[in-house]
């Protein structure tokens, strides 16, 4: 019995798959987990494997084609199936359902599937991205009408109505944050870029966060003397350990939230009422610039791992991020993140959270300064971090008593190796 | 302007109807030597005399035909019926003789008639004496259905109806009667089909008629304390319904409650609201809530009797609701 080949999901905020390559032309023969195609999807480029075995009878999408999650890519079957039938009711197949169907036969698949142990957060945001797939936006008439009316994008409105329903304030908000009319510039003067998968995700992503998500911001110089001799000591002692600042930074992070866990928390919805969900582990992402985008490799269970394993983690975590071969588990499920562009020479900045997160951590460069103690100018070395929380869960208060506690963590860095 | 209650508006209406038109006459159970049993018909029997105000036996079907002859044959009876509790037992002479004469004569016989009496719950008086049955009298084509719940819409309405060539069901409130308010002196008549906002807003839309509308805007001065500016709209006539005015009200605000006592499968508002979402679709941001009476004979006992009438909290946790903030 033929089976079909879809687009499958392969991660929770994919869209959308752009066909890299075939592996196998029309005619070859496959088997059940062979690498069919590659597929670029909005964080990596992902090979696609077959779950049936037979015979690639069709190929329906050539390669540099970008098809909608759900879509019938391909036909596997046997050599001399008649294939009529199935290809002329294909028109009618419903995008989304079809996902990483079981072959036939009962044979192990290879698609993914959403984990359901994320909760209903996680599933909220899933049936929201659902409905974009079916092309369906859940939208009262109000709103839409004056979507159109305003020339408001909807893909860029965050629904706050139960079940993700844009309703009229939403539209209304992406109306009070837009810019100026735009000025009309002749065709000449710019080049219109198609966004990439991973473009268009941060796009979108940046926005749901920072329109709905209340931000503020925290800062404090935090001298890091101390923690640069701890560094190179550990990099030049027999049997030493060569780190980067961010892993020191993440294990910092990690003993502050575990020191302080009010911070380790989500604002979001269970059971249809708003809840504070405080998490018993500490998973931290750290956020990869890429040329075209970035991407954040989570460090699961930095209450468990010392020093070395999270040095050891995060290089290849990042390596791979850098590869843009992470698994869509290895970059989701964060509880907390960090990002750090001290090696930029920024001086400081503040970053947007990633929801449902509470905060982000922004790290800047690592600077030598003037500072007043005791009435005597010193020069001492120091970073800047800024936190960005998330006011419906946290406020003023627990945030700058995160930052002293982290703060203490750095200036006394010894607490990095035992702890 | 005087100030007076529904029932001296009503009581007014009456005797001027009766004075400027010698075909009208009143009849009904205790409307003459016992002076109404809600004392809506005081002093008519001493003014116009036992033949225009007229005592019957306890026997519905009989003085509702009566009446439904009467206006066949050109006068303009006024049916009282105590409650429209007991207008079930004259259901038979309502839809089959009054809201069919003019249609099955080939309009040539008229049927210029008004029934009237109270409906609605009042307190405790159980299952049978509670009824709201105006959207089983609006289901019926040839009746028309007026409920007004001011004094000065009572009286300006009850003109109207006396004057109409048509059945017409006059449901008024027991618990209306004593309400207070400003009637104008001069005469005036306020056409059956015209509805009136109460009170203008401009967050949402809340449709109440009836006894209903008090609770309502009630409900409407707490909202504004916190900053929701409802529109209270009123049809007054729940057939014809004033359609255009509901359409109007709703397209400014894009969000609509409607309240009603009676029960809420095959409710006035399932009318109301199957109108609205096709006239209003484009306009609405909330799907239409209804609050409505519970759908259970009505329990004599006081908290349950409590508990199935629409209440204030209900009208404000649908007002919420179809604004996002539940």
């Amino acid at each position: 019995m033929a089976s079909k080949v879809v687009m499958p999901r392969l991660s929770d905020t994919m869209e959308e798959g752009v066909l890299i390559r075939w592996y196998k032309q029309e005619g070859e023969a496959v088997e059940a987990g062979d690498s069919l195609a590659e597929v670029e999807t909005d964080k990596a480029v992902m090979d696609l494997q077959a779950f049936a075995s037979g015979v690639l009878r069709k190929i329906l999408i050539q390669a540099g084609e970008a098809v909608p999650v759900g879509t019938v890519i391909g036909v596997i079957g046997a050599p001399k199936e008649d294939l009529t039938t199935l290809l002329e009711h294909m028109v009618s197949v419903e995008g989304a359902a079809v996902v990483a169907r079981p072959a036939e036969d009962g044979e192990k698949t290879g698609g993914r599937t959403f984990d359901a142990e994320k909760g209903a957060a996680m599933e909220a945001m899933v049936e929201e991205e659902a409905a974009r797939e079916r092309g369906r936006l859940k939208i009262s008439p109000l709103a839409r009408r004056l979507a159109e009316e305003k020339g408001v994008d909807l893909t860029l409105v965050r629904g706050t109505g139960p079940g993700g329903r844009v309703v009229e304030r939403d539209v209304e908000a992406v109306l009070a944050t837009a810019g100026p009319a735009r000025v009309e510039v002749s065709a000449e003067e710019y080049e219109d870029q198609p966004l990439s998968q991973m473009r268009k995700a941060i796009a979108r992503n940046v926005s749901q966060s920072k329109a709905p998500v209340p931000h503020f911001y925290v800062s404090r110089a935090i001298a890091v003397g101390r923690l640069l001799d701890l560094k190179s000591q550990l990099e030049t002692v027999p049997g030493g350990l060569k780190v980067t600042i961010t892993d020191l930074l993440v294990k910092a992070a990690a003993l502050a939230l575990g020191q302080y866990p009010r911070l380790n928390v989500s604002y979001l919805e269970a059971e249809g009422k708003p809840v504070i969900r405080h998490y018993r582990r500490i998973h931290i992402g750290v956020a990869v610039g890429l040329e075209d985008g970035l991407i954040t490799p989570v460090i699961r269970n930095c209450q468990a791992k010392d020093l070395r394993a999270i040095a050891g983690e995060s290089r290849a975590l990042i390596d791979r991020a850098r590869k843009r071969a992470l698994l869509p588990e290895e970059y989701t499920g964060a509880t907390f993140s960090l990002s750090n562009l001290g090696m930029l020479g920024v001086e400081s900045f503040s970053a947007i959270i990633v929801p449902p997160q509470a905060a982000v951590l922004a790290v800047g460069a690592i600077r030598e300064v003037p500072v007043a103690e005791g009435g005597q100018v010193t020069v001492r070395k120091e970073l800047t971090a800024t936190l960005s929380c998330d006011h419906r869960a946290v406020d003023g208060l627990q945030a700058g008593q995160w930052l002293d506690v982290f703060t203490k963590i750095l200036e006394n860095p010894a607490g990095l190796l035992v702890q | 302007m005087t100030e007076m209650t529904y029932r001296e508006a009503l009581n007014q209406a009456l005797r001027e109807e009766m004075e400027r038109d010698d075909r009208v006459f009143l009849m009904g159970e205790e409307v003459g030597i016992y002076q109404g049993a809600y004392k809506v018909s005081k002093g008519l029997l001493q003014r116009f005399g036992p033949m225009r105000v007229v005592d019957t036996p306890i026997t519905e079907p009989a003085f509702v035909g009566v009446g439904i002859g009467a206006a066949m044959v050109g006068l303009r009876p006024v049916i009282e019926v105590m409650t429209f509790n007991f207008a079930i037992l004259a259901l038979d002479q309502i839809i089959n003789h009054a809201a069919k004469i003019r249609f099955m004569s080939g309009g040539q016989v008229a049927v210029p008639l008004v029934i009237r009496g109270p409906g609605g719950g009042a307190h405790q008086l159980a299952a049978q004496h509670s009824h709201s049955l105006e959207s089983l009298f609006a289901h019926v084509p040839g009746l028309k259905v007026v409920m007004p719940a001011t004094p000065k819409d009572v009286k300006g309405l009850f003109k109207a109806a006396v004057r109409d060539d048509n059945p017409i069901i006059f449901i008024e409130g027991e618990l209306l009667y004593p309400v207070r308010g400003q009637v104008p002196e001069e005469e005036y008549v306020i056409p059956i089909g015209k509805g009136e906002v109460k009170r203008p807003g401009k967050d949402v839309t809340i449709i109440a008629y009836s006894k209903m509308l008090h609770l309502v805007m009630a409900v409407a001065d707490d909202l504004s304390k916190e900053g929701i500016e409802a529109e209270v709209v009123d049809p007054r006539t729940i057939r014809p319904l004033d359609i255009d005015l509901l359409v109007g009200s709703v397209r400014k605000t894009g969000r609509c409650v409607i309240v009603e006592e009676g029960w809420r499968f095959c409710g006035v508002g399932s009318e109301i609201s199957a109108i609205l979402y096709g006239r209003c679709f484009d306009d609405l941001d909330a799907p239409i809530e209804r609050v409505t009476g519970l759908d259970v004979p009505m329990p004599y006992a006081r908290n349950l009797e409590k508990s199935v009438v629409p209440s204030k909290e209900r009208v404000v946790q649908a007002v919420r609701k179809t604004l996002y903030m539940e």
